[in-house]
């Protein structure tokens, strides 16, 4: 039964005719795509290293009511609206967060779960409160639907046609993106790894922590119409996790994180035109295959040179590898 | 966008409108005959809704308790989202809504993802959160990818798969609360009968593993009671927002108790309104789903506990830090008072405001505020701006006193600090020194009657009767 679920694997139909067909549709698919893993791989790196993984997990959840609460004033779908509302939901649940671990006995994992889940149900809910006025649905919120990027229609640039509104504003956020990485890289380095050091160093650790944060807003909420909240979250660890188990050097880290969003999105593309399902959780699904590849064979620390090591060859080296870990 | 996002939902989830089986529309009414139906018992799918939803409650609330004090709460989270391709392979796996090919296929998919959180921590450089936030969102992501190819078979698109994302309390069957039930017995009795030895492996594993606990599969048990609590909450809350469940009705209970038995039942009866409230409000309104009301509310029951627990809760600790600073404002009145009439040797009982206010370095207006708070409190008696202490004041004065020089002596003598260094710790402890420390403190220092500085340390009792006791 379930077999007969897969199709056979074309290749005709599969590899050659998305690119022959309909190269333009399946191009911007493509390009959206890496944009979107490739801005939030970027921050996701940071997110890693400072242990907030599961923060980006959280504001991912709750940029909902923001979104919501921002369409439902404005009544339009402005970037700036989109924005401010993403920074307000973000800024809320690192403030909720703190309020509730900082001034009870509640531990900030509970604090981090509680306060996520329950904004996220504002959102769900006002959208199904609202759903004549908001031009989004459940459905969109779980997972996006990156698919339909080339059916927008196109914004214009002096009378020509350049590209998907969305395409545009997802690469103005990467350019962003790296250009901060770029600027303030040095800063990000020393208060992700030694925090200490950098507020001797004159690093506000609360600015750089809040600003982050607002980056990571800015960042889910430019994807989340294309991926949908809880995909984001895949999008900001995966290429980062799989680039850490590969390098040990930030900025080599931050490369390979590009890297892997390139090669996930092409593969998932094709994924999703052979299975026939969405496109961006069949991103997701190479990507995590990509993790699993790197977890396998990573010539350091991967699962094949650990059980190489253990048998005795380089017993020593393994150890010196502990000591560095 | 808009019109986007119609277009998708109407092709991936064609169908899903028409046969959406919520108790709410199938009567088309007001609020409040809705509400009456809904009490009424009287529609057997209401009566699945409750009893599914309090199931889960209790189930979720009780292993939440120890998700809670173990730290453990995205643990559930990533839990719940890594049931999703679990729930989609059981439902291929006969083509339909079969609550128990369902329950095998999530708890297994469930078990794996924690078995993989703890295969990437053990051989990887990767940290907890990392490997939580990977499983989630990957096993999230095969979910979805079954889910949309079932959405596109003629069978799927019947098969209200959709609803296991954000729950639908009313499209239970009996079938689907049986089930629930025989689970949550289970968890129950097994919670029960294994109390103790949960207990002592989520608070001090150290000692339970030697004292000879099998702590590990007391660990891969919790995880297979919890992944079974995932599995129950699943259908009315939905896989996105079932680890709120988990999570807080049992921080609610956490912040009102210390026991760990107290915890879990309070956890569960929060579970239960909880699940009952959600429940009833989405009743209420047919387009409402179960799961975020359920979360909701639970959301609420945690607000209140979070200010209004009569221990940790926000507002009683203002209150008490605001009753106690007011206390300690009184008795720095009260000690000033007596200050002045020990300067004038105890000649006459009343003390002028100027006096007081002199004294203390304030204005006449503060003071004669501090005076009031005074005779509100039967302290002090004021008129023509005189002031004169009551019994209880005069007593509670000399306390004070009392307990400040003695311990600037107790310093000075026992801690050898310098006599100039002791008045600012002393203004601090003669607020919270008990009867009995004082009664100890004036032993060791042999009843001795006058401070580091030379004043005379004052008697419990008033000064006629003094002198005789001084004596002894």
């Amino acid at each position: 039964m379930i077999g007969s679920l897969i199709p056979a694997f074309d290749f005709e139909r599969v590899i050659v005719e998305p690119w022959a067909g309909a190269a333009s549709l399946y191009g911007w698919i493509l390009l959206m795509g890496f944009l979107v893993t490739a801005a939030c791989g970027l921050v996701g790196n940071y997110l890693i290293l400072r242990r907030m993984a599961l923060m980006g997990d959280a504001v991912s959840h709750s940029v909902l009511p923001g979104l919501v609460i921002a369409f439902l004033l404005t009544q339009s779908r402005g970037t700036l609206a989109m924005f401010a509302g993403a920074l307000a939901a973000g800024a809320a649940t690192t403030l909720l967060v703190e309020a509730i671990h900082r001034r009870s006995r509640v531990k900030q994992d509970s604090a981090i779960g509680i306060t996520f889940t329950t904004l996220f149900a504002i959102g769900v809910v006002l959208i199904s409160v609202y759903a004549q006025q908001v031009d989004l649905d459940a459905e969109c919120v779980l997972y996006g639907e990156i698919a339909f990027v080339p059916l927008e229609p196109f914004a214009t640039i002096g009378g020509v046609e350049v590209a998907p509104p969305s395409v545009l504003r997802m690469g103005g956020v990467l350019l962003a993106v790296v250009a901060l990485v770029i600027v303030f890289y040095k800063e990000l380095l020393v208060s992700s790894f030694d925090p200490g050091l950098a507020a001797s160093l004159g690093i506000n650790p609360t600015v750089m922590h809040y600003s982050l944060m607002a980056m990571l807003s800015i960042v889910i909420v430019s994807a989340f119409e294309a991926v949908g909240a809880i995909l984001v979250v895949a999008m900001l660890i995966l290429p980062g996790a799989t680039a850490f188990l590969l390098t040990h050097r930030l900025w080599k880290a931050m490369v390979l994180s590009v890297a892997h969003a390139a090669v996930s999105a092409l593969l998932g593309i094709h994924l999703a035109v052979w299975l026939d399902c969405s496109v961006a959780a069949a991103m997701v699904v190479m990507g995590s295959v990509l993790f699993g590849l790197a977890w396998v064979f990573a010539p350091e620390g991967g699962l094949i040179a650990r059980a190489l090591h253990a048998r005795g060859i380089g017993r020593d080296k393994v150890g010196s590898e502990e000591e560095a870990a | 966008m808009r019109l986007l996002c119609a277009f998708a939902s109407t092709i991936i989830f064609a169908g899903s409108p028409a046969h959406a089986a919520q108790v709410g529309d199938m009567v088309s009414g007001d609020a409040l005959s809705q509400a009456i139906r809904f009490f009424t018992f009287a529609d057997p799918s209401v009566r699945y809704a409750l009893a599914g939803s309090l199931l889960l409650g209790v189930c979720c609330g009780v292993l939440g308790g120890f998700i809670v004090v173990r730290r453990m709460a995205l643990v559930g989270d990533a839990l719940s989202h890594a049931v999703l391709p679990g729930v989609a392979l059981g439902f291929l796996w006969n083509m339909s809504k079969d609550p128990v090919a369902i329950f095998i296929g999530a708890t297994l998919a469930g078990l794996l993802g924690t078995a993989g959180v703890a295969a990437i921590r053990k051989t990887t450089r990767l940290k907890e959160d990392t490997a939580l936030g990977l499983v989630l969102a990957s096993f999230f992501a095969v979910g979805i990818c079954l889910l949309t190819i079932i959405q596109k078979l003629p069978t799927g698109r019947k098969s209200g798969i959709d609803k296991f994302l954000f729950g639908q309390a009313a499209a239970m069957s009996a079938q689907d609360v049986l089930l629930m039930g025989i689970v949550t017995a289970v968890v129950l009795a097994l919670v029960t009968f294994f109390y103790k030895e949960f207990l002592l492996a989520s608070f001090d594993e150290g000692f339970a593993r030697v004292s000879g606990l099998p702590v590990r599969w007391l660990n891969h048990l919790l995880m297979l009671l919890l992944a079974f609590a995932v599995v129950v909450a699943l259908q009315a809350v939905g896989v996105v927002l079932v680890s709120a469940m988990l999570i807080t009705p049992a921080a609610a209970a956490y912040l009102l108790t210390d026991r760990m038995h107290r915890l879990l039942f309070i956890a569960a009866a929060f579970g239960l309104l909880a699940g009952g409230v959600g429940a009833f409000l989405s009743f209420l309104r047919s387009s409402l789903p179960t799961g975020p009301l359920m979360v909701l509310a639970a959301s609420g029951v945690f607000a209140s506990a979070y200010f209004f627990g009569p221990r940790h809760g926000l507002v009683p600790r203002w209150w008490r830090h605001r009753s106690r600073s007011a206390r300690i404002e009184r008795e720095n009145t009260l000690k000033a008072i007596y200050r002045v009439l020990e300067d004038r040797r105890f000649s006459g009982e009343s003390v002028s405001i100027s006096e007081i206010g002199k004294l203390r370095r304030e204005s006449d207006v503060e003071t004669v505020a501090r005076v009031r708070e005074l005779e509100r409190n039967g302290l002090a008696t004021s008129g023509g701006g005189t002031v004169q202490f009551t019994p209880s004041g005069g007593q509670r004065a000399r306390e004070i006193v009392r307990n400040h020089r003695l311990w600037e002596l107790y310093l000075t003598n026992s801690a050898s600090i310098a006599t100039d260094h002791v008045h600012d710790d002393a203004e601090k402890i003669e607020h919270v020194l008990g009867e009995d420390v004082v009664l100890e403190l004036a032993k060791r220092l042999n009843y001795a009657d006058r401070d580091p500085h030379g004043r005379e340390i004052p008697g419990l009792v008033p000064e006629t009767q003094e002198r005789g006791r001084s004596a002894r």
